[in-house]
């Protein structure tokens, strides 16, 4: 178990800058995501953690020591790859063996660990088979296994799980957690999945253009994104620009929407007067019928309705903007194309984000 | 579909025999008896006899056999090197180059064997097996990079990054997971060396001094003096063992395919 930093690590590849100067330490045992569009620069930094790509600037520091003059070989790092990269020729006890044989392990004890890595992944009984033999899934367990064996201090995944199909990665993902929790080890893993980045993550960071825009535990960087990027990247949001026309004794700041209405909202170091940009998560929005409108709420026409099983999909048409919101299917009530409605929602979840 | 399916193996089926008949009844009239090739059929192995007595023939087929062996050690190790930094390594002249691998391939033997001829004469490089042997090399290389260079462009690099991680020295690397994934290329590639050196008439007909010749050489000589079946019989042989050679290596490897 080790700790792994980055500090002020640039690349650049000709004039565009794969990393633009970021800073960021990953703690001893935690599972952290990198999450970002591609070309943003999450893949470079586990690349170079893992020492594949060399830092124009900036170090890479593994338990406190400067690793930029170590070859990968000597990181003792682990890496799943995009699609596995198990080696075709060889068995399934040949590839987790490989770490340990190359290492030196004394024979007895390369059996013993490759036979422990294999019944952790639960694979026992399949090493004879060529990875070609395998499933995607069982391909996915040999490369943890292969990545594990050798106790390595730091373990990088990329794309992980990006080639199985929708089922079989949900599985994965609670295998990946409990195999992560039982060894303890400091894991890093690159994904533009977002949904996979909440579910399996201690913590994330939101990468953009080489930069950081955001991190911390995923529920806290969902609830309040701090930009329109992150707010956007991570989950779906309404923007909605007001102007701050009064500040209210509770602290909250009285904003006039652009689509008309008024909403309260927590609003940091802003005057009266100025312009503010705002982010409402669709599922943070009740849809009402009763035409009434107070603070927080906005007049619209329901444009279409899309039903998806446990939830419905609404698009409202609000002063000259198209709203989005989700409701939950609680009752079979369904709001019809065209209806007059209200939209309204709690303080708490109008964030102020930076353009 | 289904009249369409039988006329393709028709088909298939007369590619083969138009390919396969001449060998076959040039190996069946290696054992018949008759000089003059005449019938009916009498099987009698006078011919192969006649061959293990002709000092010439042997003489050429040992040369032959050699010049091949070395040709191909040279050839794959070389053209090997060259495939990898091809596909390894940018350099200046990199695409010049590679385009540069073809023509060798297009152009008739019968002119690369005469500049060859000319060639060595102004530098000095006298007629003789050595002579053939840097001609047999020449002819080789580009046949051994273009198919090592094919199995390089579907190698699988991520493989050798796993095993950097993994705690594998470029050194290891290369031999436990770089060199056998790239075994059957440069076993492809070494046959094509081997089969072009073997093979070759025109440059070693140009580059053999008097009375030092090669197998096609002397089998071409012979059939000028006069044609007789220890001909078919030292073809025969020659088919066999190339047959031979060639079923071993696809056993052990498919090619283009993983093993």
């Amino acid at each position: 178990m080790s700790t792994v930093a980055v500090t002020d690590a640039v690349k650049k590849y000709g004039a565009i800058a794969a990393l633009d100067g970021v800073t960021m330490t990953f703690s001893e045992g935690e599972f952290f995501g990198l999450l970002g569009p591609s070309g943003s620069g999450k893949t470079t930094l586990l690349r170079a953690i893992a020492g594949f790509v060399s830092l124009d600037r900036g170090q890479v520091l593994i338990d406190g020591k400067d690793v930029s003059g170590v070859p990968v070989h000597a990181r003792n790092i682990g890496m799943m790859f995009q699609n596995y990269a198990l080696f075709p020729h060889m068995s399934v006890a040949e590839n987790v063996a490989f770490g340990l044989e190359v290492r030196g392990c004394p024979r007895a004890e390369v059996a013993d660990r490759v036979k422990a890595a294999l019944a952790m992944v639960r694979l026992g009984g399949l090493e004879q088979r060529r990875p070609k033999q395998l499933s995607g899934g069982q391909q996915q367990r040999v490369a943890l296994a292969r990545a594990l064996v050798t106790r390595p201090k730091v373990l990088l995944l990329d794309e992980p799980l990006g080639a199985l199909d929708k089922h079989l990665r949900q599985e994965m993902q609670v295998e990946l957690r409990r195999i992560q929790r039982q060894v303890g080890i400091t894991t890093i893993f690159v994904t533009h999945d977002q949904e996979e980045a909440l579910t399996l993550s201690d913590r994330i960071a939101i990468f953009d253009s080489g930069r950081i825009i955001q991190e911390g535990a995923p529920m806290a960087v969902y609830e309040r994104p701090v930009t329109r990027f992150a707010a956007g990247f991570l989950g779906e949001a309404n923007f909605l620009q007001g102007r701050v026309t009064a500040m209210e004794p509770s602290g909250l700041a009285r904003v006039a929407l652009e689509i008309g209405g008024e909403a309260l909202c927590r609003i940091a170091d802003r005057r009266v007067g100025e312009n503010v940009l705002l982010a409402l998560r669709p599922e943070k929005i009740t849809l009402g019928t009763s035409g009434q409108t107070d603070l927080n709420a906005v007049r619209g026409k329901v444009l279409d309705v899309v039903f998806s099983g446990n939830s419905t999909t609404y698009r409202i048409a609000a002063g000259d903007q198209v709203m989005m919101l989700f409701r939950q299917n609680l009752s079979e009530a369904m709001v019809t194309p065209g209806s007059d409605v209200t939209l309204s929602w709690s303080p708490d979840h109008l964030v102020q984000v930076t353009p | 579909m289904k009249i369409g399916s039988a006329l393709l193996t028709a088909h298939l089926w007369l590619v083969l025999v138009f390919l396969y008949v001449p060998i076959l009844v040039m190996a069946v009239l290696g054992f018949n008896a008759s000089p003059l090739y005449a019938l009916p059929f009498q099987f009698d192995l006078v011919w192969y006899r006649a061959l293990s007595g002709n000092a010439k023939l042997i003489d050429a087929g040992i040369n032959s056999i050699g010049i091949a062996v070395v040709n191909t050690a040279i050839a794959t190790a070389l053209g090997t090197m060259a495939a990898l930094a091809f596909s390894r390594y940018k350099f200046r002249g990199r695409t010049v180059l590679q385009l540069l691998l073809f023509p060798p391939v297009a152009i008739p033997w019968l002119v690369i064997g005469t500049s060859m001829l000319v060639f060595f004469y102004w530098v000095d490089i006298k007629r003789g097996l050595f002579a053939i042997l840097l001609g047999h090399v020449a002819l080789s290389l580009p046949y051994v990079i273009v198919v090592v260079g094919a199995r390089l462009a579907t190698f699988p690099r991520a493989v050798e990054e796993a095993a950097a991680t993994l705690g594998a020295t470029p050194w290891q690397t290369f031999r436990r997971v770089t060199a056998p994934l790239l075994a059957p290329g440069v076993i492809g590639g070494a046959l094509f060396a081997f089969a072009v050196s073997f093979d070759q008439f025109v440059i070693s007909y140009f580059l053999a001094p008097p009375g030092i010749t090669t197998l096609p050489v002397e089998i071409y000589g012979a059939i000028r003096k006069g044609f007789t079946p220890e001909i078919n019989a030292i073809s025969t042989i020659i088919i066999v063992v190339s047959m031979g050679a060639l079923l071993l290596t696809a056993r052990f490897y498919r090619f283009g395919g993983e093993r």
